[in-house]
């Protein structure tokens, strides 16, 4: 909410100047945004009457205008506007001048006149973002007077951040309670003035829902002028709070609701037919609102309805059928107080939100309604004249919300803060927020006042003389803690841990969004997603990902298309799944490889990454949790990896991931024309460590043989290597391929596999003997398998 | 037939002055091998008379351990030479780079991630995570911001069919953990949040890191010390902080924390407060008994602020020329 200081000072002047009274606010809990500055620069212009307007000689559409700025002589200027004539109040800007818009006034000829100073417009003068011609000054503006100062400029604008449960800080009145209850300084009378009838009109009302409607102030006045205008004075203010003028009788109700923070709504009173009656809507009624937008109701929304029928939303808009226009001559105001609980959510609920359903919603002071009604009589009778009728307020208290006392206990306050408040502070804090504060053994029992709407419970209470007293003036004060030392797991390798891992094989982090374009993450699952937002924020970001590819693939892309030639990424993050109902969720780490395996370097020769590059990458993440011995790597199909270079990893019977080449038209999908090698693990389950188990070492010397035998290519790497670990368990200590090879001398469809047994007993010295049996064991199982022959 | 010395003279001069390994070999031979000179001394000692014998033996064999270490030194001094030789021909021009693969690096988020948590662990609270996909409970009512709250309508929540949403701030693991531990409990949960607002300085998903302590006795200035000492260790340097007070539904008293920033005046970088006792009830916590505080870090912006990073959006771009300058 934008407050300015002058409006602010004109209910509560405590000595601080603008930067203090900003920093106040601030510590008070209403965080200034920003504090501007409006009408500096105007030093130089006066209040001048028009003496004489004729035509210039030479210029259609310029006229001669003799002006008079009081003391000196009258001087002579040009004026183009077409508002300027004999007798009215203009700002008047004399050479030497320069304008808030940065124009710098000389003397000057115009088409042979000479011009000694210029008639401003607001804009001209930065009050206001149109105009249509020089600002017109009231008839009783001091002619020869500082303009700023008539204008009471400059001011500042406090632009202030105000916090939910302050409904009550949603108006000048309401900040200026703070700021009293801070400094010390005194509040204006708050209570207003009231104003006599002069005429007997009373309208009928009933309110048949009083909980939906407790209180409804009303207000006839007759006969005001149609023709009038709001004065300079509230313009000005309402244009320093962000809001334009737009009629006289709404100018009142807003200035009103700003000044006091109760909304009013002011009707056309010659429009309203029989008597009001707030009630809950029915189904099928709709309503043309003031905006001419026609809206359907629900049936929990509070309505205004005359004998016509629906006429108005309660606390957010008035309808078009009753709305003052200029033409406006019998006013109706309505101050209602609809409370918190019936309109919450109303006004979203049609797309709406109002300065009225802002502040009902967080709650209006249930007491203020005849006040703002006198108020807003006040000032409509000082510009447009008119006849007022009596106030008339209808209320049903019971439906008030209740003030019940709450228990402010003094030991409670310094447990909760860390700070001793000596009890006549405490008190004194309470009083001057206008809390009614009895002093009881224990402390004291506490009302809060009626526009409080944020005080329910103790603590409620103890922020507030935390605010007051100052959170800055609380010690800080190191914390004592009883420290169990927690169970450490080594069951699990650490996220930490594998990010490092892949730190040091040249992967670098990325952090994609968890949500992603649908067709991106089918194109990854093969599948439309389970997942998808009800309001995404753009079609790139309307569905949860099933795997942290979509968006590397993305990141990747990107990067490529910026030059890079090489990409390397991993993400740790979790993929979602299941039904919207009841999902869940995996975390993960994915990787990603395209381009050359290493940097270019003048030692290596380039060549792109494959599949092996990737494999041991992954083999060395699960070798992290000792888990790589026991992965099993199969061929498998995945949507997004191309047959024959994908496969999955399983360990324990469980598969806990994949990896393998992007699928060309996968690859085209994301617009990379490269080949692009990807990772995805089960973090938990990848990373799930087996704690070590030692073992003797082997006094005993190691013997190896080296065997090569042709299989047919199908025959896989881990079936050969499985089937000789199985011939002789206690000797066998590892199995390595060292060589595969196809070409010349081995037939089409076949591949020699060269594979080394290294063989070791831990009781004895293996013989030859022993050699050669397990040589020949193995080469046996390979024969019986897979038809293995063994190559010369 | 030349004397003793002057024979060693000669035999020593010529060890010194051979150029090669080969010809301080013939030296050797020469002088020394079976029918070297020295050697021929020895045998001809027969020839002096008995009396003299012994001496005589004495000084050849003391000549010739003389010459023997002379053709060692030299023998040495030339080895040294041709290893120095040897390695000068197998010199490298060592600036050149080293071969493999580089390194990578963390993103700038999870770097700043890993140093929260390492600060907030040395003060023994345990880290936490809780689902990103919640429950109105978890992320609004367990939280006292019940339905048609204005809170709720600030949050600009996604939502799922059926009710679910995306966590709108890490708050909801408070709920969590303490359902599963019970008080007195000292965490943290740091994690992705989301909410439905994209421009200059707002990003759909972002991260935060929440902070939970319950015990007795816990204060208002405890939350004020744990927080002056966290910026503290976390920027490396004395900070200024300022609370002021402010409004969350699940705290009472309520602050949001700005740090003192330079020229730019007060920057703000969290918020906070003192658990508020429907919370704790709501969870079963005697709230008279038990009191707490916790507090909301957003990540982005502490890394922004450590690492000089002026645009919220880059952390989500992912370009490498970013990420490359962070490790």
């Amino acid at each position: 909410m934008k407050v300015p200081e002058s409006w602010l000072r004109d209910w509560v002047d405590p000595a601080l100047d603008t930067e203090a009274l900003g920093h106040e606010l601030t510590m008070l809990g209403h965080e200034v945004d920003g504090i501007e500055r409006q009408g500096a620069g105007l030093d130089g212009v006066v209040i001048a009457e028009v003496l004489d307007v004729r035509a210039h000689p030479d210029a259609d559409r310029l006229s001669v205008c003799t002006v008079s700025a009081g003391s000196s002589d009258p001087v002579v200027v040009v004026c183009g506007a077409p508002n300027v004539k004999q007798g009215m109040k203009a700002a008047l800007a004399v050479p030497g001048v320069e304008l808030p818009n940065g124009v710098k006034l000389r003397r000057a000829k115009i088409r042979g006149v000479e011009s000694n100073g210029m008639l401003c417009s607001a804009v001209e003068l930065g009050l206001g973002e149109e105009s249509d011609g020089i600002l017109v000054l009231p008839a009783d503006a001091t002619t020869g007077m500082a303009l700023a100062r008539y204008l009471e400029l400059p001011d500042a604008v406090f632009d202030l951040n105000l916090t939910p449960n302050r409904g009550d800080c949603f108006s000048v009145l309401g900040i200026a309670r703070d700021v009293a209850a801070l400094t010390g300084a005194t509040l204006a009378n708050a209570r207003g003035t009231s104003v006599p009838p002069q005429i007997g009109d009373v309208h009928p009302v009933e309110l048949p829902v009083p909980e939906g409607c407790p209180v409804f102030a009303g207000r006839v006045v007759r006969g005001i002028d149609p023709a009038a205008r709001s004065p300079l004075w509230m313009v000005e203010r309402l244009r320093r709070a962000g809001h334009r003028p737009i009629h006289p009788v709404v100018d009142v109700t807003n200035y009103v609701m700003l000044e006091l923070g109760q909304p009013l709504h002011a009707y056309d009173y010659a429009r309203i037919k029989g008597t009001l009656r707030p009630r809950l809507a029915n189904a099928g009624e709709s309503l043309v609102l003031l905006d001419g937008k026609r809206i359907e109701l629900r049936a929990d929304t509070t309505v205004v309805t005359d004998a016509s029928g629906v006429i108005g939303l309660a606390g957010i808009m008035g309808g078009l059928s009753t709305a003052v226009s200029d033409a406006t001559t019998d006013v109706y105001f309505e101050a209602a107080w609809w409370p918190p609980a019936a309109m919450a959510g109303q006004a979203r609920g049609y797309g709406l939100h109002t300065d009225a359903s802002l502040r009902f919603e967080r709650g209006v002071d249930p007491t203020g309604q005849g006040r703002a009604v006198e108020r807003a009589t006040q000032l409509l009778l000082g510009i447009a004249g008119g006849r007022p009728g009596p106030l008339d307020v209808t209320s049903h208290t019971a439906h008030l919300p209740d003030r019940n006392p709450i228990l402010l206990r003094r030991d409670r306050i310094g447990q909760l803060l860390g700070v001793e408040i000596d009890a006549t502070t405490a008190h004194g804090i309470l009083e001057r927020l206008g809390f009614d504060a009895m002093l009881t053994d224990e402390g004291w029992l506490v009302r809060p006042p009626p526009h409080r709407f944020d005080i329910a419970i103790e603590a409620d209470l103890i922020e507030e003389v935390a605010r007051i007293y100052g959170y800055d003036r609380i010690p800080e004060r190191t914390g004592r803690a009883e420290l169990p030392l927690a169970a450490a797991t080594e069951t699990q390798v650490t996220t930490g841990a594998a990010a490092m891992l892949l730190v040091a094989r040249e992967y670098r982090e990325v952090i994609t969004y968890s949500f992603v374009g649908a067709e991106d993450d089918a194109a990854i699952s093969g599948a439309p997603s389970t997942l998808v937002l009800t309001n995404p924020i753009s079609s790139e970001m309307a569905v949860m990902r099933s795997s942290l590819w979509s968006g590397m693939l993305r990141a990747c892309a990107g990067n490529l298309s910026r030059q890079q030639d090489r990409v390397r990424l991993f993400e740790i993050g979790r993929s979602y799944h299941g039904a919207p109902d009841a999902p869940f969720e995996i975390l993960r780490i994915g990787g990603l490889l395209a381009g050359p395996a290493l940097p270019e370097q003048w030692g290596a020769r380039e060549q792109a990454v494959d599949f092996f590059d990737i494999k041991s990458d992954v083999s060395a993440l699960l070798a992290l949790g000792r888990a790589a011995q026991g992965a099993i790597y199969l061929p498998a199909e995945h949507p997004a990896l191309q047959p024959g270079q994908s496969a999955s990893i399983t360990i324990d019977g469980r598969e806990v991931g994949v990896l393998g080449k992007l699928h060309p038209r996968v690859a085209h999908y994301f617009d990379i024309r490269r080949p692009v090698f990807l990772f995805e693990l089960d973090h938990d389950a990848a990373l799930a460590a087996q704690l070590p188990a030692a073992e003797g070492i082997s006094r005993f010397p190691v013997i190896r043989r080296d065997i090569a035998v042709l299989v047919r290519e199908e025959v896989t790497a881990e079936a050969l290597v499985g089937a000789i670990r199985e011939t002789a368990r206690e000797q066998v200590r590892a199995v390595r391929i060292f060589d595969v090879y196809r070409g010349p001398g081995v037939e089409a469809g076949l591949k020699s596999v060269a594979i080394g047994l290294i063989l070791q007993e831990t009781s004895r010295t293996l013989t030859d003997d022993d050699a050669d049996a397990a040589q020949a064991a193995a080469v046996e199982k390979l024969r019986q398998e897979f038809a293995a022959v063994l190559r010369d | 037939m030349q004397s003793l010395d002057e024979l060693l003279e000669a035999a020593a001069a010529k060890a010194a002055a051979a150029g090669d390994l080969a010809s301080l070999d013939a030296v050797r031979i020469r002088y020394l091998g079976k029918k070297g000179e020295l050697t021929a001394c020895l045998k001809s000692l027969g020839e002096l008379p008995v009396a003299e014998r012994p001496a005589a033996g004495q000084a050849i064999n003391r000549a010739k351990q003389a010459l023997q270490s002379s053709i060692n030194a030299r023998r040495e001094a030339l080895e040294a030479q041709q290893l120095d030789a040897r390695l000068a021909s197998d010199s490298i021009d060592v600036t050149l780079a080293g071969r493999g693969l580089g390194v990578g690096g963390r993103h700038p988020v999870s770097r700043t991630t890993a140093r929260i948590e390492e600060i907030f662990r040395g003060a023994g609270f345990g880290v936490r995570s809780g689902p990103e996909i919640e429950d109105e409970f978890h992320n609004f009512t367990a939280l006292n911001i019940p339905e048609n709250h204005p809170a709720r309508a600030m949050h600009d929540t996604f939502y799922f069919p059926g009710g679910m949403l995306l966590r709108t701030h890490t708050s909801p693991v408070q709920i969590r953990s303490i359902a599963a531990e019970g008080v007195p409990i000292r965490i943290i949960a740091p994690g992705r949040v989301y909410r439905c607002d994209s421009d200059q300085t707002h990003t759909p998903m972002f991260h935060q890191v929440e902070g939970l302590v319950i015990d007795e006795g816990v204060s208002f200035a405890h939350l004020k010390a744990v927080l002056h000492q966290f910026v503290e260790a976390f920027f490396e340097r004395n900070a200024e902080l300022r609370f002021r007070p402010s409004y969350f539904p699940f705290t009472e008293p309520s602050a949001e924390v700005d740090v003192r920033w330079g020229a730019d005046g007060w920057l703000e970088i969290l918020g906070c407060g003192m658990v508020h006792p429907n919370v704790l009830e709501s969870a079963g916590i005697d709230a008279e008994r038990y009191t707490g505080y916790a507090f909301g870090i957003g990540i982005e912006r502490l890394a922004m602020l450590r690492y000089g990073v002026s645009d919220l959006r880059t952390f989500f771009e992912n370009d490498l020329r970013f990420l490359e300058q962070f490790g």
